[in-house]
């Protein structure tokens, strides 16, 4: 815990506004660490609805209703202790066999019952939340929007499967691997900053500075067309793309090919000079879950970004 | 049931009127029978199963009880309330409108309920505490001022209450106007967009004891004055001016029963969300299967509703099992169908 703080504090030069949303992420993590140390064996959680949670011991049989959650759980190790997912989870491999349990609009409350959860790890969804508790299923919930929430989402997960070393110690390998991406693709670059525009639905929404896309943007030194202050993942005006003329389009593959029909999306400089980066959707998956697995995201964009940058 | 109702003063129709309440008695027990085989067929299907045979009812592990007396019970029971109250609440408005076509949905009510919801979480998302009823209440009872205030909008926008084309003219124009407010709202406040997409679907999956002792006590509540104010819908049939000859203070009589059709449906949409069509189809049903005045209108429809909807749920658990549909979309295809199927008729007769 200290040394990471210590490690954190040391990065501070090159990237202090992340790092210090990431040392807050981790010192109340700490905070909390002491708490259950304090308290002895029950575990004492606050999710992000501010619901505070006292579980006798570490739950065995876990509920996840979100991907990226899933991937966390898995990514410490304890894939076995799920029993079922929602229907998007896709990540390991081996959750595609469990059962599905809906999605966070429609989850099957009756299946989950059944399966006599421990805890259910969900984002804030009040109405599950409530029929959850009326029926004696604790759950819990954690947003994932931001940099420093996919940080704290995982101090937290580790917190309450008692694995907070293994926690730490992904956090570190995620923020060292974020860093060195980063640190690699500006050190390649001859030219200015890309201008980018990265789509996360052809709504078109797109990921706003504040985001944890937003964030791995910035880390790779290019300029997110999307301004501070327009919202986490804002609902964009497809003329406000062309008006800002990206010189870089990140984009699922199945919307790639079409994005020339966009009434004039064939005059952005991206689309012009071809500076598309087409994901398939497995790799676009590690991206947009806001999991454990975003460097490897952001490595795969890096990696198109400097194939595509002029 | 047997006895004469008190309006039937013509002596000549006093055996036409003993004749016409044997039947609803006789078309109620069918209804009451339908909606028992449903709970039954509601009770055994299901997400997991419960046992093929009638053993879980002698001798259910604790498992099973769960399932059945919390998850299934109240939802089958709450799926038959709510869908009464939308029949209570569409042959209510389509009384007061003299329209076949009316219904909660027409007059913004719904509308304006699923705004009263959309307020009811932004406000609760900041601080939430406290469950169950307190909850419900709140979400009930923003989604009923919301109700009120859409049809009282709907209805000072036609400047009274008498012109029947143009109240519905405005309710539509209440309805898009309140729809697209909930639509900005939820768009700016991403955190919301899950709940809300659950309610906007239309779901039965969240009904807990608490939603259906709430539905309950509403229905309690909106029928018992509704069939005692029947008569007034009678006299309305036969043309404002023959109501209002009738010595009936129709600004009156209508406020009541408007007031009646925002409880309704406001807390239907409050527990199962935006489930459209059970209160244009109820009505239409009972019709269909009886020759009736108001009064059996109002007691026909809600049970026609009732057991509409739990059909509608018991499909949603079973077409695609063990994943549900969302109850909305199901009651939009089986009504929608039906609709067009009167109208086929009525092309083929005329």
């Amino acid at each position: 815990m200290e040394r990471g703080a210590v490690r954190l504090s040391s990065a501070c030069a090159q990237d202090c506004r992340t790092v210090r949303r990431i040392a807050a992420a981790l010192a109340s993590s700490c905070g909390l660490a002491f708490a259950v140390a304090a308290a002895a064996s029950p575990i004492v959680v606050r999710d992000d609805l501010q619901h505070e949670i006292t579980l006798p011991r570490s739950p065995q049989r876990i509920i996840s209703l979100l991907p990226g959650l899933t991937e966390t759980v898995c990514a410490l190790g304890e894939c076995g202790r799920l029993v079922a997912t929602d229907r998007y989870s896709n990540w390991p491999e081996s959750v595609k066999a469990l059962p599905k349990t809906g999605g966070l609009e429609d989850p099957l409350i009756e299946a989950i019952v059944r399966l006599h959860p421990d805890l259910v790890l969900l984002s804030s969804s009040q109405r599950i939340t409530a029929r959850l508790r009326e029926l004696g299923i604790e759950s819990f919930a954690l947003d994932t929007q931001t940099y420093a929430q996919v940080g704290h989402m995982i101090m937290v997960i580790g917190t309450i499967l008692d694995l907070r070393e293994r926690a730490v110690a992904l956090n570190r390998r995620i923020d060292g691997e974020v860093q060195t991406i980063g640190r690699e693709v500006i050190a390649r670059r001859r030219g200015p900053a890309p201008s980018v525009y990265f789509e996360v639905d052809p709504g078109p929404y797109s990921a706003g500075p504040e985001s944890f896309i937003g964030e791995l943007i910035r880390r790779l030194g290019a300029r997110n067309i999307v301004q501070a202050g327009m919202g986490l993942f804002p609902k964009l005006n497809p003329e406000y793309v062309v008006r800002q003329n990206p010189d870089v389009i990140f984009v699922l593959s199945a919307d790639a090919a079409h994005l020339a029909d966009r009434p004039g999306w064939g005059e952005i400089r991206a689309v012009r000079e071809k500076r598309i980066c087409s994901f398939a959707q497995e790799i676009r998956d590690t991206i947009v879950h806001g999991g454990p697995r975003i460097a490897d995201g952001m490595r795969a964009m890096a990696d198109c970004l400097a194939r595509v940058s002029p | 049931m047997s006895a004469t109702p008190p309006f039937a003063v013509d002596l000549g129709t006093r055996s036409r009127a003993a004749l016409a309440n044997h039947r609803l008695l006789v078309w109620v027990l069918c209804c009451v029978a339908i909606a028992l085989l449903l709970a039954f067929g509601s009770l055994v299907v299901g997400t997991s199963s419960v046992g093929t045979s009638l053993g879980w009812l002698l001798k259910p592990d604790a498992d099973s009880s769960v399932v059945l007396w919390q998850i299934r019970l109240p939802r089958t029971l709450g799926a038959w309330l709510a869908g009464a109250l939308l029949g209570l609440a569409g042959g209510i408005a389509q009384g007061v409108f003299r329209n076949p076509l009316a219904e909660p949905y027409l007059l913004g009510t719904a509308s304006g309920a699923a705004l009263g919801v959309t307020l009811s979480l932004i406000a609760a998302d900041a601080s939430f505490e406290g469950l169950g009823w307190a909850v419900r209440l709140g979400v009930t009872g923003a989604a009923c001022v919301g109700a009120a205030g859409a049809t009282l909008l709907t209805v000072s926008l036609t400047r009274g209450i008498l012109e029947t084309r143009s109240l519905l003219l405005s309710g539509i124009v209440v309805a898009f106007l309140l729809g697209s407010i909930t639509q900005l709202l939820v768009l700016s406040r991403p955190e919301i967009w899950r709940t809300m997409q659950s309610f906007l679907l239309g779901s039965t999956g969240f009904l807990s004891w608490s939603s259906t002792e709430l539905l309950g006590a509403a229905l309690c509540i909106s029928i018992v004055p509704a069939v005692l104010l029947a008569r007034g819908l009678d006299a309305l049939t036969l043309g404002e001016d023959t109501a209002q000859s009738l010595g009936l203070s129709l600004p009156l009589l209508r406020l009541t029963l408007l007031g009646i059709v925002s409880l309704a449906s406001a807390t239907a949409v409050g527990q199962v969300g935006v489930v459209g069509f059970v209160g244009l189809i109820a009505p239409h049903i009972v019709r269909e299967t009886l020759s009736v005045n108001h009064r059996q209108l109002l007691i026909g429809a809600p049970l026609c509703g009732g057991a509409l909807l739990q059909a509608a749920d018991l499909l949603s658990r079973w077409v695609i099992r063990p994943s549900e549909l969302p109850v909305g979309a199901v009651t939009a295809c089986v009504g929608g169908s039906y609709l067009i199927f009167l109208l086929w008729r009525r092309s083929r007769r005329g």
